[in-house]
């Protein structure tokens, strides 16, 4: 212990009465102090604060103002459009398309693999034998590069691959595809495969929320003689609310901004074709490979648009109660 | 989790649920791990085998088992160097990210002045700008700051968009530091620096983990970024390199079963050592 005044309050609010202090005290001291705290607080965040505006909030600024322009990139934009941009993109039977394709991978993955996880959750929700080996099996697609997943699911789908394979000698000849190069199947095969990559993720989300969900009001209801489906339906699911929406946001943001799966598995001719387009190869096809970049800009900022709104209404009308429910009454 | 961790109450109740379901639960639990491992494990026995072999007989086991895929890949391509420069730029993100969201968490839990609230909830904006949407902006500043083909054009612009979640995940954490710690620092004659160093750090390793782990994971995976801004071969990352020699040698089905694999170890051996981690941040963040 050094001397009384470098007791500080632990707070740092230097508005409150100082410790250990006389009443009379010394201005400049406090004065010092709160230069020093200031100091302190400017030091301590202004690299982070740097970082975030200039390569997070600078960038969709520019994406704004460059999208009004007609622009290859090539010195300062000079050729102001308006919102033409923007009017040919939703003009574009590709990009309406790739809209299309959002919207299937973003519904398709909440009602394929919502239910299909919730399920698997319910049911191995008990303490069993190798439990912890499942959850690292179940986790490995989710942990593994897109673009690595994409590659190996490319090779095991093509006309002479293994899944073809598979299924003539199965028998079922009938159901071989060009899984990944016949414009009507493609999006549903990206749908299977990004199923198979992002089931793990949603079964472990459940299953640590079912780990959260007290076992005396499930045992409650066993012995008030509910059966195992009226416990889970009318107890565990309740609970598992909070759980279920989070994991609904993140799968909606994600579906609306996949990229490298799509990139790397679908042949280019597919994505010209829109077949297998997203939103994001779209961008990326138009604005970077072909440099259109104030096009590129009115689709990434469309992107943004979209994602932000689905955002907001989302959180506004489903997540905020879970929010506040989580800062007040966290069970433990 | 600590009522779960219990398992010997109501043991009755318990019993009557496992009896009959118990051998439906190993069924289910081996469909589900074998559905999302099989894939892989037939991608990883499939290197072993020659492009031929493949061709007569996709769904075959190896006959025999070939090395030459593996040391092809290992001896000839670039799967060193792009090793290399995806270990650079994980560690860099994930070392950045770290330090600098502690030190803002810090401040935005630790210290009370005007506008607190306001430069927290401009943190956590940066939540719901998606990093995808950004990137052709991004490119050209990069462009416009002569970052491009560099290893900081990647990993400046990932750990700008790892602060928010970074900031989220740790503010609680350090908030939650009893005041008392704080106080016995300053008796102790250590400043606010002081607590931050010797205590606020020490006791939020498991947070900083965590979100180190987040942070290194997402990068190591990154591909749209790197596949604008490193136009030079030579700074490739693992998912460029998987992606383009992919589409290089697409005619050898073996040489790309035995890269895609390569390419997946390490993630699948920094994944095993920290699952306890990921599984518990995601944990930690439903829970607010």
């Amino acid at each position: 212990m050094t001397s009384a005044s470098r007791i500080r309050d632990p707070i740092g609010d230097a508005s409150a009465p100082p410790m250990g202090r006389r009443p009379d005290g010394r201005g400049s001291a406090r004065r010092a102090e709160t230069r020093r705290k200031w100091y302190e607080i400017v030091v301590l965040t202004t690299p982070a604060l740097v970082l975030y505006v200039m390569f997070v909030l600078v960038p969709m600024g520019f994406a704004v103002y460059y999208s009004l322009y007609r622009w290859r990139g090539v010195g300062p934009p000079t050729d102001f459009v308006g919102i033409r941009n923007y009017v040919l993109a939703f003009q574009d039977p590709i990009f309406l398309d790739a809209l299309r394709n959002n919207a299937i991978i973003v519904v398709g993955s909440l009602l394929i693999q919502g239910p299909l996880a919730l399920g698997i959750a319910l049911l191995l929700n008990r303490r069993f034998r190798g439990r912890a080996a499942f959850r690292l099996l179940v986790f490995v697609p989710y942990v593994l590069a897109e673009v690595t997943v994409g590659i190996m699911w490319k090779l095991l789908l093509t006309d002479d691959g293994t899944v073809n394979a598979l299924l003539r000698s199965l028998g079922m000849g009938g159901l071989v595809q060009a899984w990944l190069a016949d414009i009507h199947v493609v999006i549903w095969t990206l749908l299977f495969v990004l199923t198979w990559k992002y089931v793990g993720f949603a079964i472990i989300l459940l299953l640590a929320g079912l780990s959260n969900v007290p076992p005396e009001l499930t045992e409650a209801a066993a012995i008030d003689g509910a059966s195992w489906w009226q416990t889970q339906r009318h107890v565990t699911l309740p609970l598992l609310g909070p759980t279920i929406r989070i994991w609904m946001f993140l799968s909606m943001i994600g579906s609306l901004q996949v990229f490298d799966m799509i990139w790397v598995t679908s042949v280019p001719s597919m994505r010209s074709l829109g077949a297998s387009a997203t939103m994001a190869t779209y961008m990326v096809d138009n604005g970077f490979f072909a440099r259109l970049w104030g096009f590129g800009n009115a689709v990434a900022v469309i992107l943004f648009v979209i994602s932000f709104v689905a955002a907001l209404l989302f959180q506004r009308f489903l997540l905020r109660r879970d929010i506040r429910g989580a800062t007040t009454e966290r069970v433990n | 989790m600590t009522v779960a961790a219990n398992p010997v109450r109501y043991p009755s109740t318990r019993h009557r649920a496992l009896s009959w379901s118990t051998p439906l639960t190993y069924a289910l639990a081996l469909a589900v791990a074998g559905v999302s491992i099989t894939p892989i494990v037939y991608v990883i026995i499939g290197g072993f085998r020659t492009t031929p072999q493949i061709v007569a007989d996709p769904a075959g086991l190896p006959d025999p088992w070939v090395w030459d895929n593996y040391v092809r890949v290992l001896a000839h391509s670039h799967f060193w160097r792009q090793t290399f420069n995806s270990a650079v730029i994980a560690l860099g993100t994930t070392f950045l990210v770290v330090v600098l969201g502690m030190a803002a968490a810090f401040v935005l839990a630790r210290y009370t002045f005007r506008g607190r609230e306001a430069l927290y909830t401009f943190f956590t904006l940066g939540l719901l700008f998606p990093a995808g949407a950004a990137i052709l902006p991004l490119y050209l500043l990069l462009r416009n700051l002569s970052l491009i083909n560099s290893y900081y054009a990647v990993i400046l612009p990932q750990v700008a968009f790892s602060l928010p979640l970074t900031v989220v995940i740790l503010r609680p954490f350090l908030s939650a530091i009893p005041g008392e710690l704080e106080d016995a620092a300053a008796i102790d004659g250590a400043g606010r620096i002081g607590f931050l160093w010797r205590i606020a750090l020490p006791l939020s390793r498991p947070a900083l983990v965590t979100v180190g782990v987040l942070a290194f994971v997402a990068s190591w995976n990154a591909f749209l970024l790197p596949l604008l801004v490193l136009g030079d071969v030579d700074l490739h990352t693992l998912p460029l390199g998987v992606q383009s020699f992919s589409n290089q040698y697409s005619t050898d089905t073996a040489g790309i079963l035995a890269f895609t694999s390569l390419a997946m170890l390490p993630a699948l051996l920094f994944f095993t050592l920290a699952e306890k981690q990921i599984v518990g941040g995601l944990q930690g963040a439903i829970k607010g």
